[in-house]
């Protein structure tokens, strides 16, 4: 059923020239069929040009612009060029491709395939202020969703073309906006999420934001995130 | 002394914003807000009696806490007008940078044919 989609790769990156040609490289080699789109979001270093001559199309924004943007830029494209299929990837290699056949068959029966980081797969392990925010949005979102999530700030998603018609009308691009605000916002727009077990790898390069401080900003920001998006009146062709 | 000086100050800052408008640096919709705080203050420094008028019917007693509450509710305003503004102007020169991109994108393929 695959083959006749198209399917897009979109991979937002900021800086990741130490660690892009790699992850594209694995890629190509595991999915050598579908289009990538790196979308460069104001980096200061060479990383378009090594996108550009792994074969991948790049998007340049002139300025950074955070995920949430870089990834409405990538969805507004797969939009336009009538994708049928869009799936996110870190650049960092975070993200194995191997995965990516399987989130895909999960929107055989959903508008949005999320690639769990908890479920069963892998060893990725979170604790504290930033733990109690996973799980609260987790039992939140789920229950918007009518369906069992236990990972939704997972950037390893995919959504059909349903999904990328909604994303392009509502895709925030505020903080957190690249995953809980779109997420809620495509609920109550009417899409479905399923999700998908992933193993998450540790990152190849660049440095995690954590620590006890950054946490709970991080909670707090995600609850009010949380909060306001419920309330948010949602526009577009499908509501 | 005082209401001369207050005269002078609002006249010149009047006289700026219309300049301002007038050459097209400030838009009019920013500007009437500023014109009518120059006027009532004006209309106070002219006639200072009023403030007290003024205070006795809102039941404030000592007459500069009107104005400094007064002061502060417009100002309040002008800055929540202000962040409004800024996020409207962000979000439009979001969809230009995105816009931007895909024509940057959208014209290397273009040339790269031609070659």
């Amino acid at each position: 059923m695959r083959d006749s989609l198209k399917v897009l790769v979109i991979m937002p990156a900021w800086n990741e020239a130490v660690v892009i040609g790699d992850t594209l490289a694995a890629l190509r080699k595991s999915m050598p069929d579908l289009d990538v789109l790196v979308v460069n979001d104001g980096s200061t270093d060479n990383t378009a040009q090594i996108a550009a001559e792994a074969g991948a199309t790049v998007l340049t924004l002139p300025y950074n612009m955070g995920v949430g943007g870089a990834m409405r830029l990538g969805y507004k494209y797969a939009y336009r060029n009538g994708y049928d299929q869009a799936i996110q990837l870190d650049a960092d290699g975070q993200h194995d491709p191997a995965d990516i056949a399987k989130i895909l068959d999960g929107l055989d029966h959903a508008d949005i395939s999320i690639g769990a980081r908890f479920a069963d797969a892998g060893a990725y392990k979170v604790h504290g202020p930033r733990k109690w925010a996973m799980t609260i949005l987790a039992w939140a979102i789920s229950r918007l969703a009518r369906t069992h999530l236990t990972d939704t700030t997972s950037g390893f998603r995919a959504c059909n073309r349903r999904g990328i018609e909604q994303y392009v009308d509502n895709y925030p691009a505020e903080y957190l906006g690249d995953t809980i605000e779109s997420l809620v916002l495509a609920i109550r727009a009417g899409c479905t999420v399923t999700q998908v077990p992933v193993s998450m790898k540790p990152r190849q390069g660049g440095s995690p934001s954590n620590g006890p401080l950054k946490s709970t900003v991080y909670l707090i920001r995600a609850v009010f995130a949380l909060l306001i998006n419920m309330t948010k009146p949602v526009g577009g062709r499908l509501s | 002394m005082i209401e001369a000086f207050v005269i002078l100050v609002t006249i010149v800052v009047m006289g700026i914003v219309l300049a301002a408008v007038r050459t097209g640096t400030l838009r009019e919709k920013y500007a009437a807000l500023w014109i009518v705080i120059a006027v009532a203050v004006l209309v106070l420094a002219v006639f200072p009696s009023l403030l007290t008028v003024l205070a006795v019917w809102f039941g404030v007693q000592v007459p500069s806490n009107l104005l400094f509450a007064a002061a502060i509710i417009l100002l309040l305003g002008v800055s929540l007008q202000l962040s409004l503004t800024v996020s409207m102007l962000e979000s439009h020169t979001r969809t230009l940078a995105e816009e931007v991109a895909l024509l940057h994108a959208a014209v290397k393929r273009l040339q790269d044919m031609n070659q």
